[in-house]
């Protein structure tokens, strides 16, 4: 199993029955086709729906219906389009149950970076920055190193931030973390990978859990 | 009360260099195409530009980055246009990026005679920096001030002659608070209806906020990304 399945098939048990979610562009947008049928959730798109449904068949594509990654979707039923105002009061007032957001850099304080690279084209936070400060609960997924094998579990985060102290729950292909007020806890690890490899790869201090999960 | 042109001439005339505009629309969806095209021809400069997005290299708000024609970019995303990393690379073009969810407020809160709000997003980060902090409730907040424009540049589905409006699916995004933010809002629209012919229990934007209306033909509505079930 590649490194980012293993990250998306931890993610998307994150998803429960009833929740309201909101996935980020990229690889948590993939976490939408792996939904298991008896997990009923409304996603949303901070462009203005909730209630994103599959991908449209080529005679359903309308260019009046997109998600915030401008990819072509169709609403399922119950679904509602609402204006960006109205959007974001639903993220910015806690009424989003998860989001799910790609990380460059997290630190064991929970901060996140994901937006910007010096020196390199600034694209722009989008909602990002509102997201991680209004979901109720925030999941970051990304890969543990870098390809230059450089931890991107830090001490602390050496991009801009997107926000302080705003991660719940941190998703790598080695390991699942934590954020409680007491400091990083390492909750689980990935199938195949041991404690001391975790320890390695991982710049950031943090306790192992005394309920450590490994998978199998 | 008409608000219905019949062409674009008489609002463009009004629009001069340095104007400030804000524009509706959420990448290319949604995107009042033309007003942004006519505004392109007119060739006004120095213009500071409200939108989410600036467009892409050919089409919508990039035609204006083509044509040299906007000083200051106030966006949240604006990844998608090779023009606007040159000229921003060389300095020609102002930008300043703001959180998606803090840019649709300014716009509500312009629009809503309100000066300024706090909010939590960007605490702690780049967007912070020279902002009024304040805590409420034990949390940090910051302060940001609402946006109105000059003008306002509105895509709608269909409106009737007071300027009432209806939105179609997600192009609705951020025309419903551009409408509002503008000392003058044009609402361009793909079809109009007699008065009394909208529902009144769902027009979208009330005609108050809307000056000016005009009906768009053979819209292109270009899509950014094709994504199929099949594909």
């Amino acid at each position: 199993m590649t490194g980012r399945k293993r990250i998306l098939e931890r993610a998307v048990k994150e998803l429960q029955d009833g929740m309201c979610v909101n996935l980020g562009i990229g690889m948590p947008t993939l976490i939408a086709n792996m939904i298991p049928e008896d997990v009923d959730v409304m996603l949303q798109t901070e462009n203005g729906l909730l209630g994103i449904g599959a991908y449209p068949k080529e005679l359903e594509v309308d260019p009046d219906l997109i998600n915030a990654g401008k990819e072509t979707v169709t609403a399922k039923a119950g679904a509602s389009y609402f204006d960006s105002a109205e959007s974001f009061s639903m993220i910015r007032g806690g009424h989003i149950d998860l989001a799910i957001l790609g990380g460059m850099e997290v630190s064991k304080n929970g901060d996140l970076a994901n937006w910007m690279i010096p020196g390199k084209m600034v694209k722009g936070m989008g909602g990002a920055m509102d997201l991680v400060q209004g979901a109720k609960r925030i999941v970051v997924i990304m890969d543990h190193v870098n390809k230059h094998g450089e931890s991107k579990v830090k001490n602390t985060c050496t991009l801009p931030l997107t926000g302080q102290g705003v991660v719940h729950c941190l998703i790598t292909d080695l390991a699942v973390f934590h954020f409680p007020e007491s400091g990083m806890e390492l909750v689980e690890l990935q199938k195949g990978v041991t404690l001391d490899e975790v320890k390695v790869k991982t710049e950031a201090v943090f306790v192992v859990s005394e309920s450590l999960k490994v998978n199998k | 009360m008409d608000k219905v042109l019949s062409s674009l001439d008489e609002v463009m005339r009004q629009i001069k260099d340095g104007a400030t505009i804000v524009v509706g629309g959420f990448g290319l969806c949604g995107i009042p195409e033309k007003l942004i095209t006519s505004l392109r021809d007119k060739g006004v400069k120095d213009l500071t530009i409200v939108s989410n997005n600036c467009g892409v290299d050919d089409w919508g708000l990039g035609l204006l980055l083509e044509n040299k024609q906007i000083k200051k970019m106030v966006a949240s995303y604006v990844g998608e246009n090779k023009l606007f990393e040159q000229q921003f690379l060389s300095g020609e073009l102002e930008v300043e990026l703001v959180p998606q969810g803090t840019l649709a407020e300014r716009l509500r809160a312009g629009g809503a005679g309100i000066p300024a709000f706090y909010t939590a997003t960007g605490v702690g980060t780049e967007v912070a920096k020279g902002k009024e902090h304040k805590e409420f409730d034990g949390k940090t907040y910051i302060m940001e001030k609402g946006i109105v424009g000059d003008f306002a540049f509105v895509k709608a589905w269909k409106a009737d002659p007071f300027g009432n409006l209806v939105y179609r699916k997600t192009a609705r995004n951020f025309n419903p608070v551009v409408a509002t933010a503008g000392k003058m809002t044009i609402a361009e629209v793909e079809e109009i209806v007699g008065i009394g012919e909208l529902n009144p229990d769902e027009i979208h934007t009330s005609g108050v906020y809307v000056q000016k209306v005009f009906v768009g033909e053979n819209y292109e509505k270009r899509i950014e990304r094709l994504t199929t079930a099949n594909a």
